[in-house]
This record gives structure tokens, sequence and C-alpha cells, in this order.
């Protein structure tokens, strides 16, 4: 008796790249074609991976659309227990999506670089995928540490010295953070005793007085240590930083990153702290509403005052994680639906915009660098001598159009998926539910939208101030010089939030059965805790693995 | 037993407080690496205090659960050291670097000016 082939599956996005990035490690720069490859094959295989995992949990190939590895063997609350579910499925193919765009444009230039690079960048894939699979907090911790340590090691790619200078406040912020989840997690087993997501989720409602005291201040500084990544209001300060020293291929995984935080928060307080958790339901969930607001804030303030292209992604990072947090405190199922479309869109945008920064800064020569500079500084009013009569370069179109997409995508304009993705939040806080039954709008409702709206508003206008100085009035410009390679991944993550819009009904479908999954902890825990191991060669012959099942689960 | 090893967990966390709040690299290193040792004494007692109880079980006996220590911290704080150690190296490495490409071991990178 063994596992079905395709119960390994789920293992296959966590072993998939630590083996490619084993055998991509002794190979020396002179094989850095190969080594493109290699990483593009196993990213190829991660893609084909996470969607047949997509097609398993959503096909009824599992029972509740959730498929279960115990590893090694040992039954779930002992051993360590991954779980792909409609959620994760998704997360992978992101991760996978966002992979391949990142790898493609390192092909000419970013990849030559160092040495190392694509064996830290299937390292970092690892570390997210296994983030994304996991279902014990301790190993989360160990997945969150490679993430984070291959994550050292590209934020450095490329050495100079704004890099080493924003990847010593990164690593040491990070570090830091490390410390406050082994903390939380120490605190969270003092006090139920386990790990094993699921078993935690059946014992935090026999909790009560001092040990609920306790495990409720372990939440919290674990919490501490997700939203430092997450980058909520005040934790977030490191990251505009850092997303503009990386270099572009690496800042688009440090912005899927940002969102691992996001995610755990989403499964974990669903989970633990879901309606049926006692005495301790729904903790946090202000906080979380409230913080999120205030980081929403705090990033549409930071698009307005910076200038560099670089720091604005960072910053518009940072609203759509605090959009995600606050939505994730309200506390409804319809708006996680919502929020998770949300998530996809704009990692997806502003991935796009920061690959598309490199390809700006190229048509921006040093001396119309200056006069941009020198324009602002002394409201000069007359265009400097304006190219007449001259055919704008492919090139040229290209890129402005592409600004134009992602501006639009960030601010959620229509027509493309971040108009959707909004409208559709705001749909839910319209129409909250009770129950089952309508219920009226609280203020945090109105106010959450009308902070949406605003910041919205605000990147149009640092996304339309950058895009004119850039396009319009930059004065000298250079018909950029971009590689073919380069050009195709922006055009792919465009295309794809072209298509998740045109196919915005099938994905809120799928979304919708996702948000109902990680909403209904029950199943999910009895799904967990009761999955039969596989009986050894000698025991029970004959036996159907049904009816050994009962006996098997602790 | 309790107090002094929550006192000693205290102090040493503190004092990498207020290391990492430092403006030298290697001030901060040193408050990392000592918070780092409190956050590894925390794991260890989260399995509670016990006297003169083995963490693993006898051979060629049944063991009885209540005469054990918790043996999951130890392999928990195992696994934190470890990766700790890793991550501290890897800071070391890049405070190096720092130093030597800017000049200075402040943390920003440039010395502040009075």
């Amino acid at each position: 008796m063994s596992l079905h082939w395709t119960q390994h599956l789920i293992l296959v996005p966590v072993l998939l790249p630590l083996l490619v990035g084993a055998v991509l490690a002794p190979l020396t720069q002179g094989w850095h074609r190969l080594k493109y490859w290699l990483s593009y094959a196993s990213l190829l295989g991660l893609l084909a991976t996470s969607l047949a995992l997509i097609f398993m949990t959503d096909g009824g190939h599992w029972q509740d659309g959730m498929g279960i590895y115990l590893a090694a063997n040992w039954s779930a609350p002992f051993g360590i227990a991954l779980l792909a579910d409609r959620l994760s499925a998704l997360m992978l193919l992101l991760t996978a999506v966002l992979g391949l765009a990142s790898l493609h444009f390192t092909r000419t230039r970013w990849g030559r670089i160092g040495v190392h690079y694509h064996t830290l960048f299937q390292f970092l894939l690892m570390g997210i995928n296994g983030a994304f699979l996991t279902h014990d907090l301790f190993n989360l911790f160990v997945f969150f540490e490679v993430m984070l340590a291959a994550s050292y090691g590209l934020v450095l790619h490329g050495y100079n010295a704004e890099r080493i200078r924003a990847s010593m406040q990164y690593i040491a912020i990070n570090l830091a953070a490390a410390l406050l989840f082994l903390l939380g997690t120490a605190l969270i087993y003092a006090t139920t005793g386990t790990l094993n997501m699921a078993d935690l989720a059946a014992r935090v409602p026999l909790l009560a007085g001092d040990e609920l005291a306790l495990f409720k201040v372990g939440a919290t500084v674990l919490a501490l240590a997700f939203l430092t990544k997450g980058a909520m209001w005040p934790l977030g300060f490191w990251l505009p930083t850092t997303y503009a020293a990386a270099s572009p291929p690496v800042a688009v995984m440090l912005v899927l990153m940002t969102k691992v935080g996001a995610y755990v928060i989403l499964r974990l307080w669903l989970l633990i702290f879901s309606d049926g958790a006692g005495a301790a339901a729904g903790f946090g969930g202000d906080a979380l509403l409230y913080g999120g607001m205030a980081t929403i804030v705090f990033g549409a303030a930071g698009m307005l005052s910076t200038d560099t292209a670089g720091r604005m992604a960072g910053y518009g990072a940072i609203v759509s994680s605090g959009t995600l947090l606050a939505v994730i405190g309200y506390g409804q199922p319809a708006l996680v639906t919502a929020g998770i479309y949300y998530l996809v869109g704009s990692t997806v945008a502003v991935a796009a915009f920061l690959l598309l920064i490199e390809l700006i800064d190229r048509i921006r020569t040093p001396r119309s660098a200056m006069l941009a500079l020198t324009m602002e500084a002394f409201a000069v009013e007359d265009a400097p001598d304006e190219p007449t009569g001259r055919g704008v370069p492919a090139a040229m179109a290209f890129l402005s159009l592409a600004f134009a997409a992602c501006a639009l995508m960030i601010a959620g304009l229509p027509p493309l998926s971040g108009f959707v993705a909004k409208f559709s939040m705001f749909h839910a806080l319209l129409n909250p539910q009770v129950d089952g039954a309508a219920a009226s709008i609280p203020a945090s409702g109105w106010t959450l939208m009308v902070l949406i709206i605003v910041s919205g508003l605000i990147a149009v206008i640092s996304m339309m101030r950058f895009g004119v100085r850039t396009f319009w009035a930059s004065g000298a410009t250079e018909p950029p010089k971009v590689h073919r390679s380069e050009v195709a991944p922006i055009l792919f993550l465009l295309a794809l939030s072209v298509l998740m819009t045109v196919q915005a009904n099938p994905l809120f479908g799928y979304l919708a059965r996702a948000s109902d999954g990680i909403h209904r902890p029950g199943g999910y825990i009895y799904r967990v805790l009761d999955a039969p191991t596989v009986p050894g060669p000698g025991s029970a012959p004959g036996l159907a693995p049904a009816t050994l099942s009962p006996q098997e689960a602790p | 037993m309790e107090l002094v090893i929550s006192l000693a967990i205290g102090i040493v966390f503190g004092s990498g407080i207020w290391l990492i709040l430092r403006p030298r690299s290697f001030q901060v290193l040193a408050g990392l690496m000592l918070m780092s040792y409190a956050v590894n004494l925390f794991i260890f007692v989260m399995g509670r205090l016990w006297v003169d109880a083995p963490p693993l079980t006898p051979a060629g006996s049944t063991p009885n659960p209540a005469l054990l220590a918790d043996p999951l911290p130890q392999a928990l704080v195992l696994t934190a050291i470890v990766i700790g150690f890793a991550t501290t190296a890897l800071y070391l490495v890049v405070m190096i670097g720092s130093r030597g490409l800017t000049g200075t071991d402040h943390v920003d990178g440039k010395e502040p000016e009075l």
C-alpha cells in the first residue's frame, strides 16, 4: 500500500527548487547559460505542478479540496503536515509566474553578474513555496528563514554601497523579527503544547484564564514577526529603501515575500481565531483593521512624497499590503474573496512596474535627469528644444504604454484588474452580511472605503507626475536599448492582468471557494488530524486504507 | 529557579535590545547575538523547568511520560541555534563588506555630521 502518486505532487514545489539549487551551486560562471536553463526548467516544473494542484484541489480529486501530505509518515499532530488547498495552490501559481517573469528578465544582464544568483533564486523559491504549504508553526519558521537567507544574498546581488547599506538594515530587521517569531512560537507551545496548526485550532477553544492571556501574548508576538514581513505601519519602514536598492528581478520576488506575511496572517488568523474559537474568537481583528488603515495612509503619503520610481513602487506595495491587512481584519468572507483577488492583481502590477523601472531609467540620460530636477526647482515654464517631426521609436511607445497600464492597475482605474479588485471590495463592504442577513455598514467600513479611494487617487497623481516628467517633459532622451528578453516578462505580466480582468468571473468563483475553505476551520481540523498514514509493509495485509484510518488516527 | 532564569533571560534580552539600538554595526551584531541567546533560553523554558528528568526514553522499558522532560523544545532550540548562527554569520559578512566599501562602521554607512 502506498500513496497515490498525485499525493506526492504536494512535496514537489519544495523539493524541486531545493534539488535544482543544489545542482547549480557547484557550477562555475562559465556555465551560466546552462544554469539559466536549468533554473528555467525548474520554474516550468513548478508552474506545471501548481496548475496540477489547482486542478486537483478544485476538481474534486481530493475531499474538501485539501491534499494532505504527512512528512515521513508521522500522523498529524506529531509530524510535519504539508497541506495544499485552493489558496495555497493559487499562491504557488503566483510564485511560479512571478519567478518565471523575474528569471526571464535576468537572462541578458542580471543573472551573469554574480556566481550564485540562480542557486539563491531557487532556494528563495523553495522557502516561499514551503511557507505556503506547511501547516506547522516551527516548520513555517524554518521555511521563513530559508526564504530570508536567500533573499539577503539576492538583495546584495550586484554589490554596491547603496545595496550594502540597505541590506544591513534589511538583515538586522529580519533577524530581530525572526527572534520575535521564535518567542511567539515558544509561548504558543508553552500554553497549548502543540505546534501543528490544525491541532492548535482544535485546542484554542479549550483555553481559559491565564493560559488564554499568555496564548494571546504569544499570538501577538508571532503576528509582529509576520507584520514586519508584511510591512504594516510602523514596522514597514525598511521596505521602500530595500526595494529601491535591490536589482529589479530581485525586487519582484521581494514584492511576493511581503505577501507571504499577509498570507500567513490570513491563514493563521482565520483558523485560530475563528468564530468557533470560544473566548479567543476574533482576537486582534481590530488591530489588523486599524493597523492596515494606518499602513494605507503611510504608503499613500510616501507615494506622494517621493520622486524616485523604485521608492514609489515600494510605497505602492505598502499600500496594497495595508489594504490586504485591513480586509483580513474586517472579518467578512466575501471581502476576503475580493482581498485575495486584490493580492494577486496588485502583486502582478507592482512586479511589472518594478521591471519596467529599469528600462525607463535607460531613457533618461544624465543631462535630462538634471534638467528635470532644475525644472522642478526653478519652475521653468518653457519646454527645452522640443524635437519636432521625429517619430517615436517603438521601444519608447512600448515603455509609455506599459507604464500607463501599470499606473492603471496600481491606482485601480478601469479597465484593468485593479479596478475589478477595488470594485468587488466596495461591493462586499457595501453589502455586509451577518449570518446570511443584510446588516448596516459600520463606520470603519466607510473609513476603509474612503482610504482606498483616496490612496488610489494619490497613486494616480504620483504615477502621472512621474510619467509626465519621464515621457513628455524629459528633454534630451535617447531611444532606450531594450532587449527582447526584458520586454517579454513585462508583456507577460500585463497580459496576465488583462486575462484576470477578462476571466474575472471564473476566477472569483475559484476564490470564493478558496475563501470558503479557509473560513471553515472545523472541516480542516478534522481532515488534517484524521489524515491516514501509510501502513508499513508488514502490518495488516489486505486491509483497505479506508478501514485502517480510524485506528491509525490519534 | 524560575526567578533566576527569568531574570537571566530578561537581562540578556534587555542588553541585546539596548545594543541593537546603537549606531555601530558591531554593537548591533553583538546585540542580535545576545538576543538570540535569550530567545534560545526562553525556548528551553517553554517546556517547563524540570529537575532530574531525562529527555530521552531509556531502552528496554516502557517509558512513563510523566517522568520525562519535554524533548520537543530541545529539538526546536537546536534548529533555532543553527539558523540563528548562520544568519548572524551572514550579517557579519555584510558588516565587513560595508566597512570595506564605505570606510566606516556606522550602520548608515556614513558618519553623522557633528
